[in-house]
């Protein structure tokens, strides 16, 4: 099994204050990796320093590749899909600009996000602000499959909503996965044990244990050490999600 | 009856012309989050340039006139242009140190404008035409505040659909609202930055034009006075909404056109009292998104 | 330690530079180049007072910007309302000099009083852009009220009540000690400001304001305090101003003097007093070198691509503001407390960029 993404020494800040510390990892080139770690732990900031979104040291390598000096946009370029914490949607944007400011290539995968989503179809002509948490998730997850990408960074994809919008957004992710690797950020338990097949656990900015995601969800005593929680419940925190 | 229509028509007409710099103003403000306090030279350096072409070819010709406003039009983009290119970009992300480069500008422009063409305005000359009147519902227009509207109406017109159908039109609305995640979707957005200072540029310089044959002069100082007024107008508006913009150029024109006529010239202290209430009641501004 | 050292050696770097300021008026030195005549001769006293009244003027600023991070364009407002309150006061209700300053100043601290709590309604670009509003606002109706502050002709001193020892030409040296003291007396109202509590506060408040109010302190306050301090020294630079220049014109309360004080302030250095008080004086003799060399023959003799450049003091200014602010983000002072002395600090400006950034990202950082 070969690697996508290596990281190595990556320190990120926000401001002046340092918010991951030096996590090294990779991320093999299928399925789906998880990173788990209690609220605050630089889960949001590891991701967001991989890709250049905030200021980070260190270095990534994408398929062999150092990304570590590129800006965000020539990243993502290069084949990295993001589906950020909260959605992000652009709110004064119709479903469909949305969607066509994220098409990257000649031949977009309209059709397969259309087969995934079939009510973003339905709701191509409304304001991405009027849609409902779930619509809008849906929206920033279809942004990140119109291409082929080589990897996929996925922030709490699921926070915040029903449980049957749950289900069909870790469906999507689960059938995206079978052409593109993931490392998914989530803090619903039971969707990491159905989709991740790796996890990386992070505490204090570092990354302090991995390896197969249902084996450390399984272990009851290391999930309550390193998640705070019991392996069936979803994360408590304290509503203050990320802020190192 | 035919005075208020005066003061009303006249400030549309003024109010046009604010348009012509705020409009410039909030869209880099929205995008760029740069005070852009080199926006009035622009506009200045657009009136010289076009009032020197249109001299040459005599003034008093349509020709020359037309001409001049391409001048103003293509002067402003340029150098709105190398400005975001040469100052703003070196900067990329100092917000502050961005606004004190266009003071920077602002200030070094001005003298230098004065170097050239002296320190004393320059009277000029235009088409006979525009200092003709049309009767309107009794009152006597001076037939350029029509021309200011048209520019403004014109310019709000493509605005609009560049914001609306094109490509770049899209980005420069999604960064608006969140530049990182615009980024994050593989798209450059410096070069939308390039692209709203030299839009913001053309329609200062074509501003600039029209300002001079709106007072009959050209000076160094043209351009930073009208800034302010923009600066209040984008402020009660609501910072980086382009229809807030334009409401309140209209607004904010028509009042000061109003306090002018029937409190005794007060207009432009009734504008500062305007942007006092407006921050008291709805510090945003009329249009602006509640800040984050 | 070495900050126990460091504290006395700058306190006496600081008092034996006041003293030799002091002593200037009674010195013959000459600095050909730089200074006009020799320094007990009213022509340099004059452009050092003049110098000292913009450090002043400037080092109030550097409170607002470099302490509080607050950019205003206004600041002008509070310096014009000293100069052309004492002015008005003396010229219309007889009251003699020294009361005359206080009404001045308490003048001056009523304006701030008014629109600095309008234009703290915003902050960042807005408060900018507002306070630039208010300063034209002052501007236009100072332009405009002829008869009382002579319009664009400017006011010239009524010299009635002014006791005699700080009238004409032959008391330069008088007023120089005064514009002196001035100076010094907002040096150490920026010193005490920045050390007390206040400062801390404000300093504090721009890195995090959320942090602030999680500890239960009310930022906006102590930020209003430190606006109202800033305005009444700055109103205090405009009293020694009008009485030094024997008159006031309207660009003392106007947006150019302001930009102006700006343009020193970081030509010294954000965040630095003494960056302020060089700024003052850098920009003071500069200014008025280069509008001597504007007129001189060598400039006349070149052609006019480089003449009308050459001949405009502002463009030059203007463009070393520009050169300063891209190549010399700390401005002097910055760049020699963080290069000579390796002192580790971050630039001031820097920080507020930073605030601005996690304003922008409201799904990042904020509760």
């Amino acid at each position: 099994m070969s690697t996508i993404l290596e990281v190595a020494g990556m320190s990120a800040s926000i401001g002046s204050q340092q918010v991951v510390e030096s996590v090294s990892f990779s991320v093999p080139d299928t399925g789906i990796t998880a990173v788990l770690g209690r609220n605050g732990v630089g889960k949001t900031s590891t991701l967001r320093g991989i890709l250049g979104l905030i200021k980070r040291k260190g270095e990534v390598t994408l398929a062999g590749e150092r990304i570590d000096g590129l800006p965000t946009h020539r990243i993502v370029q290069r084949g990295v899909g993001y589906v950020p914490e909260d959605r992000e949607v652009f709110a004064s944007l119709t479903v469909a600009e949305n969607l066509a400011l994220a098409e990257r290539q000649a031949n977009p995968r309209r059709d397969f996000v259309a087969h995934l989503f079939p009510d973003l179809v339905e709701r191509r002509a409304q304001m991405a602000g009027t849609l409902s948490g779930g619509q809008q998730q849906m929206v920033s997850v279809a942004r990140a499959l119109l291409n082929d990408n080589r990897l996929l960074l996925v922030d709490e994809p699921t926070k915040g909503l029903a449980p049957r919008i749950v289900n069909e957004v870790a469906g999507a992710l689960e059938e995206a996965s079978r052409t593109v690797p993931i490392l998914l950020v989530e803090q619903n338990l039971e969707v990491v044990k159905r989709l991740a097949k790796d996890a990386i656990v992070i505490d204090g900015g570092r990354v302090v244990h991995r390896g197969d995601a249902r084996e450390i969800l399984g272990d009851e005593e290391l999930t309550r050490r390193l998640l705070g929680v019991h392996g069936d419940a979803p994360a408590d925190g304290h509503g203050t999600e990320e802020r190192a | 009856m035919s005075t208020l229509v005066l003061v009303l028509v006249t400030g549309v007409g003024l109010g046009a012309l604010y348009f012509l710099v705020a409009s410039g103003l909030s869209l880099i403000y929205g995008l760029m989050h740069v005070l852009n306090f080199a926006h009035g030279v622009f506009l200045t350096l657009g009136a010289f340039l076009g009032w020197e072409v249109a001299s040459r070819i005599g003034a008093t010709g349509w020709p020359a006139f037309l001409l001049s406003i391409l001048v103003g039009g293509l002067v402003g983009t340029a150098f709105a242009t190398v400005t975001e290119l040469a100052l703003i970009r070196p900067l990329y992300e100092r917000h502050i140190e961005q606004v004190l480069v266009t003071v920077g500008l602002a200030f070094a422009a001005v003298a230098l404008f004065e170097g050239i063409w002296g320190s004393d305005p320059i009277f000029i000359t235009g088409p006979a035409w525009l200092d003709e009147t049309t009767t309107l519902l009794g009152a006597r227009i001076p037939n350029v505040y029509f021309v200011l509207m048209i520019a403004a109406t014109a310019l709000l017109a493509s605005l609009v659909v560049f914001l609306r159908y094109t490509r770049y039109g899209m980005i420069i609305r999604a960064g608006v609202e969140n530049r990182a995640m615009v980024t994050a979707l593989g798209i450059d957005v410096k070069k939308s930055f390039t692209l709203v200072f030299a839009i913001g540029g053309s329609a200062a310089g074509v501003g600039g034009v029209l300002a001079a044959h709106y007072t009959g002069y050209v000076s160094a100082h043209l351009g930073q006075t009208l800034l302010i007024f923009a600066f209040i107008v984008t402020v009660i508006g609501g910072l980086g909404s382009l229809s807030g913009a334009a409401i309140a150029s209209v607004l904010v024109a028509v009042l000061q056109q109003l306090a002018n006529y029937y409190l005794g010239g007060t207009g432009d202290l009734i504008v500062v009292v305007a942007l006092a209430v407006v921050l008291l009641v709805r510090p945003r501004g009329l249009l602006g998104r509640r800040p984050a | 330690m070495s900050d126990f050292i460091r504290t006395w050696w700058k306190l006496l770097a600081g008092v034996a530079g006041v003293v030799f300021m002091a002593l200037l008026p009674l010195l013959n030195i000459s600095v050909p180049g730089v200074l006009p005549t020799p320094t007990y001769q009213p022509g340099t006293l004059a452009l050092l007072s003049l110098a000292m009244v913009f450090s002043a003027l400037a080092l109030s600023y550097n409170m607002l910007l470099g302490t509080g991070g607050m950019l205003s364009f206004g600041h002008a407002l509070y310096f014009g309302a000293g100069a052309y309150g004492l002015g008005i006061i003396l010229a219309n209700f007889g009251v003699p000099l020294w009361p005359g300053v206080l009404i001045a100043l308490l003048g001056g601290l009523l304006i701030a009083i008014v629109t600095g709590a309008i234009s703290m309604r915003v902050s960042g670009i807005p408060f900018a852009m507002v306070t630039l509003a208010f300063a034209q606002a002052g501007s236009v109706l100072v332009r405009r009220n002829s008869s009382v502050t002579g319009g664009e002709e400017g006011l010239s001193l009524n010299t009635e009540h002014v006791p005699d020892g700080l009238v004409g030409v032959a008391n330069t040296r008088n007023l120089y000690w005064f514009a002196l003291g001035v100076v010094v007396l907002v040096y150490l109202v920026a010193l005490w400001v920045d050390r007390s509590r206040l400062g801390h506060l404000a300093r504090a408040t721009r890195e995090n304001e959320l942090r602030i109010r999680v500890l239960g302190l009310e930022p906006t306050r102590a930020r209003f305090v430190l606006f109202l301090i800033a305005a009444l020294s700055a109103s205090g630079a405009g009293v020694a101003y009008i009485l030094l220049q024997s008159g006031t014109v309207p660009r003392a309360v106007s947006a150019d003097l302001t930009i102006t004080v700006l343009v020193m302030v970081v030509l010294g250095g954000v965040g630095y007093r003494w960056g302020a008080v060089l700024g003052g004086f850098l920009y003071t003799i500069l200014d008025q070198r280069l509008t001597v060399l504007a007129g001189s023959e060598a400039i006349e003799g070149l052609p006019s691509v480089l003449r009308i450049p050459l001949s405009e003091p502002l463009f030059l200014l203007g463009t070393l503001f520009i050169l300063v602010v891209i190549f010399l983000p700390g401005g002097i002072a910055g760049t020699v407390e963080t290069r000579w002395l390796q002192r580790r600090r971050a630039d001031a400006l820097t920080e507020l960029d930073d605030d601005a950034d996690e304003a922008q990202r409201p799904s990042e950082v904020r509760p």
